[in-house]
């Protein structure tokens, strides 16, 4: 006996089950129309904006094919701007993956399940706070009056911080201002996109490849340079491109926390909407996109996604 | 072939270890000699992949003390220790090519890469897998896999090589075929093969000697010969082949004397009930139960007057008649050389 039906449902079954092609075509079709309109549409209608052009004039976008606006994009503003960004986020990913790793590593070798789950707790428990919330948090804690530079002032510290404010460049008057409380908050708003790609890739490692490489008398050391590193460097990938393009694209950290010079994000607001010169804007957004298609295409020659 | 007079390689005196409370190794003490072939045998939860652990050194025990080569190896770590492991899982490296995985072990050593290639090759026509070296280990099969498993830890020379089941992942065919290869490759390199298994038959047929291994306890040390013909306990008797057990009034009835004998169901001739005791041997009348018929040989299962179920097999040497199932329920006389009912100690 089968099971009772209607009629018509058991039609349609029955339809859609001889013909297992269009049952995947339904499927996929909304997530395949989502990505396909909205994001490569978009995508595709950016790339184009970039080749207009904004009249100084009379302050319209002229909608012709034209390479001035890349001209205006190569001005040393405008790659002191790039360049002030891509460092900072080159800066932030290095830090995230030197700070991830340990913790990465304890999670998925050594962590009995329940601290594991606690470790994963609290490594999502900030991202359930508003972002700017806790970006606002850190203007705090790194003002001159915060609490950083109290405990500095009071533990003896207070002249290693007036020096390290007094640096060039990523100085300045207090570290709620300056490159260096930039950094900071950038590193820890998106350290957990860091760790958890790791984890997952490190996770995946079998206990018996670290014992092989110890047996075939590998010292701890080479075993971490030349087993558990390339391993973990599928995830270390995937973290990077997170916290590189997080930072890369970011306007509300250095506004809130950095000195006046302005990053690709600040830029690209800036362009779009005070200016209304969408297509230099169009154009800076380019930069990031060939940055990470650069270095996922290194990342490729090195042998990242060799052992996928 | 293993000379008795050398020094032991391996040396386990009074050995112990604990996970929680399974006391997974129990005071275990035991020899093995340079260059033979010598397996641990046991079920799963014996102890004999965690002995095997202790030789390579990626565990350490609890108490007792373990000597390689006449050393004591209690504070050398696994990279430190002439001993390389092919592993169950065989844990190739994934994102290496099969000549960087046989040639992991030279590479670390600081070994040139001219002498590198050359012994990557040598090792991998010795386990008869040319021609893969650019290969990597996703793209092979798992008999090919073992080759490379086996390639790579041999190439360091080690002075024992530690197999954990080996075979465990291949095929009956292959892995009779592997059995013979690495009884060969023992012999021609004259290493020293610890091996861990819960395959009787692989045990017996590759092992010059080997233990039993039973809650992490030691049951019997010896050549397959003796552990077989003469099981001491009746766990070995039971574990290696199939064995009848025979105790308490059965066993008085039988042979005169309550004490444990085990009797090996081909030693056990079935003649007509009305026969007469042949001499020397120990008889019992009983009824048969069951027969199965297994090609080449058919098993019978004789319930005994004297209070026991005995299994008998018979070789089908001469023509079987046609109605084997026939037997099913005639009375016969089971007769057995007395010799042959060995007695055993009693269940740990």
């Amino acid at each position: 006996m089968s099971p009772r039906r209607h009629p018509s449902a058991r039609a349609v079954s029955t339809y859609l089950f001889l013909r297992p092609r269009l049952a995947l075509l339904l499927l996929l079709a909304p997530p395949l129309l989502w990505l396909g309109v909205v994001y490569l549409g978009s995508l595709l209608a950016l790339v184009v904006q970039s080749f207009f052009h904004l009249d100084g004039f009379t302050g319209q976008v002229v909608r012709r094919f034209t390479l001035l606006t890349y001209r205006d994009l190569l001005a040393p503003a405008n790659l002191d701007i790039a360049l002030r960004t891509v460092v900072m986020a080159a800066a932030v990913t290095l830090a995230a993956a030197i700070l991830a790793f340990p913790v990465a590593y304890y999670m998925a070798r050594y962590a009995p399940p329940r601290v594991r789950a606690l470790l994963t707790l609290g490594v999502l428990l900030p991202l359930w706070s508003s972002y700017l919330v806790r970006v606002y948090s850190w203007k705090l804690i790194l003002a001159k009056e915060g609490i950083v530079s109290w405990f500095a002032w009071r533990g003896g510290l207070g002249p290693l911080l007036d020096a390290v404010l007094s640096l060039p460049v990523v100085g300045g008057p207090s570290l709620s201002v300056s490159p260096i409380g930039t950094f900071l908050t950038f590193v820890y708003v998106w350290l957990p996109y860091m760790i958890l790609p790791i984890e997952a890739a490190l996770e995946r490692v079998p206990r018996t490849l670290l014992e092989a490489s110890d047996d075939l008398g590998a010292s701890p050391a080479q075993t971490f340079r030349r087993v558990i590193l390339p391993l973990a460097f599928p995830g270390l990938v995937a973290g990077s491109i997170f916290t590189f393009s997080l930072t890369l694209g970011d306007f509300i950290v250095p506004g809130t926390l950095g000195n006046s010079s302005l990053f690709i994000g600040q830029a690209v607001l800036a362009h779009q909407g005070t200016a209304g010169n969408i297509p230099l804007a169009a154009a800076f957004t380019l930069i990031p996109m060939t940055i990470m298609a650069a270095w996922l295409l290194a990342a490729k020659r090195l042998g990242a996604f060799d052992a996928l | 072939m293993a000379d008795p007079g050398a020094a032991p390689v391996v040396r386990f005196d009074r050995v112990s270890r604990r996970f929680g409370d399974v006391l997974a190794v129990d005071d275990v003490s035991l020899e093995v000699r340079q260059g033979e072939f010598f397996s641990m045998l046991g079920p799963s939860g014996s102890g004999k992949t965690t002995c095997l652990r202790l030789i390579a050194g990626f565990d350490r025990p609890d108490r007792g003390r373990i000597e390689l080569n006449g050393r004591p190896v209690a504070d050398l770590p696994p990279y430190e220790r002439d001993v390389n492991t092919v592993f169950q899982d065989y844990a190739l490296f994934p994102h290496m090519t099969v000549g960087e995985n046989v040639g992991y072990g030279p590479r670390i050593r600081g070994v040139p890469r001219r002498e590198r290639e050359a012994r990557v090759t040598e090792m991998l026509d010795l386990v008869r897998l040319p021609g893969v070296v650019d290969r990597r280990p996703s793209q092979l099969s798992g008999g090919q896999r073992q080759r490379v498993a086996l390639a790579r830890a041999l190439v360091n020379r080690p002075r024992v090589l530690l197999l954990d089941e080996p075979l465990g992942a291949l095929d009956l065919k292959l892995r009779q075929q592997m059995q013979g290869e690495l009884k060969s490759i023992q012999e021609r390199l004259g290493i020293t093969f610890v091996h861990v298994t819960h395959d009787q038959e692989e045990a017996l047929a590759m092992s010059d000697r080997l233990a039993v291994l039973h809650q992490g306890r030691v049951e019997q040390v010896g050549t397959p010969v003796e552990i077989y013909e003469r099981p001491a306990t009746a766990f070995v008797a039971d574990f290696v082949g199939i064995s009848n057990l025979l105790e308490g009034a059965a066993a008085r009835a039988l042979r005169g004397s309550e004490e444990p004998f085990t009797i090996r169901p081909e030693k056990i001739r079935i003649l007509d009930a009305g026969a007469p005791t042949p001499a020397g041997e120990i008889a019992a009348v009983g009824r048969v139960h069951d027969v199965a018929y297994l090609g080449s040989h058919t098993r019978y299962v004789v319930a005994v007057d004297a209070g026991a179920t005995l299994t008998v097999i018979e070789q089908n040497r001469d023509a079987v008649p046609r109605d084997v199932q026939g037997a099913r329920g005639r009375r016969v006389l089971l007769a057995w050389p007395r010799e042959q009912a060995r007695p055993v100690r009693e269940p740990g």
